[in-house]
């Protein structure tokens, strides 16, 4: 069967413990994950967990039964089953020697992302957009020397449909 | 009211019906166990290992069908339990096991007997708690109860911090459990539940196929029922064995590795798989690619994990097995009765002839004792109505396939764990349970020496067992495997170096008799079985003897080593 990208967006109880029993779920079983986030919600007692996985359609309906099994679980919800938005953030700290200074900020320019920090010999940039677009950014940078890189997990939520 | 941790607890177990616990102290735990002193209605059995109480807590919530319980220390109390409740947990059965830990002040520490016993659960129990404030353990221990039991049942720990235990809480009865992230769903879909009649009605060649949710929600009725309208061939898994009569003449047998050669053969060449809680794992199913070709599949199961996991399934009912089948046959009775088994004479016959053709079989000899034999006369003088219990390897295959059970919640087994050491702490739980049933448990001679201290506890309680040890001085199940597939090379099998086992049950206050006579065996039951306390009966069998017919492992279950 064909593997595909799915991004996962699961409602859990805001609870120590919680996370370890979706990471074993996945360990144990042997599932794969890409990228995984967790963040408050508006409500303060329930959490969301942003997972990003590749497999085939027969392990992810597996995947989504077993973490709806999980006690801790209210939802599971595939965003890859419908209209979805996702992001991702990734700070990247890049050498900027004199010559390479004007180049970078004309990518960044392109990228619309930011410079947010600048020092004698480097920048950070903050770039934000789905896991292809920060991809093609680091590429670029990569030729200018980049000296670390942070970035968060995708991120997602479903569009609202009708009227 | 302020009662103090220890007293909520008891007071929590009362309220959800429990009378008995199964349990071994220490030094985080004396103050439950002080305050379990105090109730003349609780019953305290103290076993020799915490394995042991597990398992009898296992037994126990089979034989009675509700929840069992266990309550164990902190640290290496805990950790000895972790074998229990990974057998309950794959099994499906409704325990709590209480575990003390330190003070919520030192987790973390390292302290002396200090385990992450929730982290070391995690994957081996339904659910599990540590509680950290005194003010939420009325409604975690009612919640655990309430998960264990409920949906796809199954093991729920509780870890109490000594501080939480001691502490002075204001308590009140917590209201009915609430939980926004489970609701389990009993309720089937009605189309699907008129498909499964449709879909009966088109088969020719249909078999059902009961497995041990049959068992758990109580169904065998409502199983046996659609059977017998629709005049289907029956099967089960381990777990699923009493669900249907043993003495039915459309039993098959058991099903898979050491299934009966028609019950593969049924299921191999069958149009429609009528299937109710089971899981279709391997060792049912063998080679999953061969398995069963040409066969549409109706499967019921509480948990929708449990579906198109191995196979593909053409009509999946989510909910629960006693709902489902009730439907089902209320449709089914409604039908005209021929519709219901269109040429189900011509399917019948060829079953027959498998059945003709290999029949379950063994030689019982002049001078040695065949294990089948023992078994069998076991059958016969109990006349198929005690409940019993096994260990693990060909002993466990042996009375599944010669002990022909009549009726659920007789036949308590490790099956999806395979826990060398279950069946005589199963035993003993299974006698709290049912102290007016005869309770055997059929050993072989490695396995029971895994919990053989727990012969203590039976004596010491009062809680009779009579214990048929098939003694092949062999790791059997193991030494099977070499002679099919290691060249016969029987490497750390060899169990001649053993106790005698006449001898141990005497040092623990039980009887024991030994008989090595294939002429003697019906009357070493006999006494053995009607000597009152705890007995061993030690048969002493063929030691090369093999659990035939066999399908290797990974082949297809319509090919059988049948000799
Ligand atoms: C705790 C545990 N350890 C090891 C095994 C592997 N094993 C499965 S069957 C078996 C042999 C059991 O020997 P015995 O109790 O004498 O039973 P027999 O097969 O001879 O009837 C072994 C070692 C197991 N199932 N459980
Ligand atoms: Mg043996």
């Amino acid at each position: 069967m064909e593997t595909n990208r799915y991004i996962l967006s699961i409602l859990v109880d805001n609870e120590p413990g919680v996370l370890s029993r979706i990471s074993g779920l996945f360990s144990g079983r042997g599932f794969n994950i890409d990228s995984l986030s967790v963040a408050k919600t508006a409500d303060p007692h329930v959490s969301v967990v942003t997972m990003v996985t590749f497999c085939d359609a027969h392990v992810i309906e597996q995947i989504k039964k077993q973490l709806h099994k999980l006690i801790n679980v209210m939802t599971v919800n595939d965003l890859t089953q419908k209209e979805y938005v996702e992001r991702e953030l990734a700070l990247v700290k890049v050498h900027a020697k004199t010559d390479k200074r004007a180049e970078i900020m004309r990518i960044v320019d392109i990228f619309r992302s930011r410079i947010v920090d600048v020092g004698c010999s480097h920048f950070i940039v903050e770039v934000s957009g789905d896991s292809g677009k920060i991809n093609a950014f680091v590429e670029l940078m990569r030729p200018m020397g980049i000296v670390e890189i942070a970035s968060t997990g995708t991120i997602a939520l479903g569009r609202e449909t009708g009227k | 009211m302020k009662l103090t941790g220890a007293q909520i607890l008891i007071k929590m177990i009362k309220a959800q019906g429990v009378n008995t616990i199964f349990g071994y102290p220490g030094g985080a735990t004396i103050d439950i166990h002080d305050e379990i002193l105090k109730h003349d209605d609780l019953r305290h059995v103290l076993v020799r290992h915490e394995q042991g109480a597990v398992h009898m807590a296992d037994a126990y919530a089979r034989a009675h069908q509700t929840t069992g319980v266990a309550l164990v220390t902190s640290g290496p109390g805990a950790t000895n339990a972790v074998t229990g409740l990974a057998s309950a947990h794959c099994d499906s059965i409704p325990i709590v096991v209480f575990t003390g830990q330190v003070p919520t002040g030192l987790i973390g520490n390292d302290a002396f007997q200090e385990v992450d016993i929730v982290g070391i659960t995690r994957p081996c129990t339904k659910h599990n708690y540590l509680v950290k404030d005194p003010s939420k353990l009325a409604e975690i221990i009612q919640e655990a109860f309430f998960i264990a039991g409920s949906g796809r049942p199954g093991p729920v720990l509780v870890d109490l911090p000594k501080d939480i235990i001691q502490a002075m809480i204001d308590f009140q009865m917590p209201g009915p459990v609430k939980m926004h992230t489970y609701k389990p769903n009993y309720k089937p879909n009605k189309k699907q539940i008129a498909k499964a009649v449709k879909m009966v009605k088109e088969a020719r060649r249909p078999v059902m196929f009961a497995g041990g949710g049959v068992i758990l929600s109580g169904a065998s009725k409502e199983f046996t029922r659609i059977a017998k309208l629709t005049n289907i061939p029956v099967t089960a898994s381990l777990m699923g064995l009493g669900a249907f009569p043993g003495s039915d003449p459309n039993w098959l047998g058991m099903l898979g590795m050491h299934g009966t050669y028609r019950a593969n053969m049924s299921i191999g060449h069958s149009d429609l798989i009528f299937a109710a809680g089971v899981r279709f794992d391997d060792r049912v199913t063998g080679n999953l690619e061969k398995f069963a070709p040409d066969a549409k599949v109706i499967q019921i199961d509480i948990d929708p994990t449990s579906i198109h996991k191995n196979v593909e399934v053409d009509c999946p009912i989510v909910g629960d097995c006693k709902m489902a089948l009730a439907d089902i046959a209320a449709l089914m009775e409604k039908e005209v009765p021929e519709d219901l088994m269109k040429d189900r004479d011509a399917w019948l016959n060829r079953i027959n002839e498998w059945k003709q053709l290999t029949p379950l079989k063994y030689e019982q000899s002049f001078d040695t004792i065949k294990p089948q034999y023992v078994v069998k006369k076991l059958h016969e003088i109990t006349k198929g109505k005690a409940i019993v219990t096994t260990e693990v390897g060909q002993n466990q295959m042996w009375t599944a396939q010669y002990y022909h059970f009549e009726a659920p919640n007789h036949f308590i087994t490790s099956g999806g764990l395979g826990v060398m050491g279950f069946g005589l702490p199963a035993a003993i739980g299974a006698k709290a349970a049912a102290p007016d049933k005869t309770v055997v448990c059929v050993a072989g001679d490695g396995s029971i020496q895994m919990n053989s201290q727990e012969l203590m506890t039976a004596v010491a309680e009062k809680l009779d067992v009579k214990i048929v040890i098939l003694n092949n001085r062999y790791l059997g199940m193991v030494r099977q495997w070499q002679e099919l597939f290691y060249n016969k090379v029987y490497a750390d099998t060899n169990m001649e170096a053993q106790p005698d086992f006449v001898k141990l049950a005497e040092a623990y206050g039980a009887k024991g008799f030994r008989c090595d006579d294939p002429g003697k065996v019906t009357q070493t039951l006999e006494t053995g079985l009607n000597t009152p306390g705890t007995v061993i009966m030690e048969f002493v069998v063929e030691r090369e003897e093999s659990v035939y017919p066999m399908v290797p492992a990974g082949g297809a279950i319509t090919d059988m080593l049948l000799v």
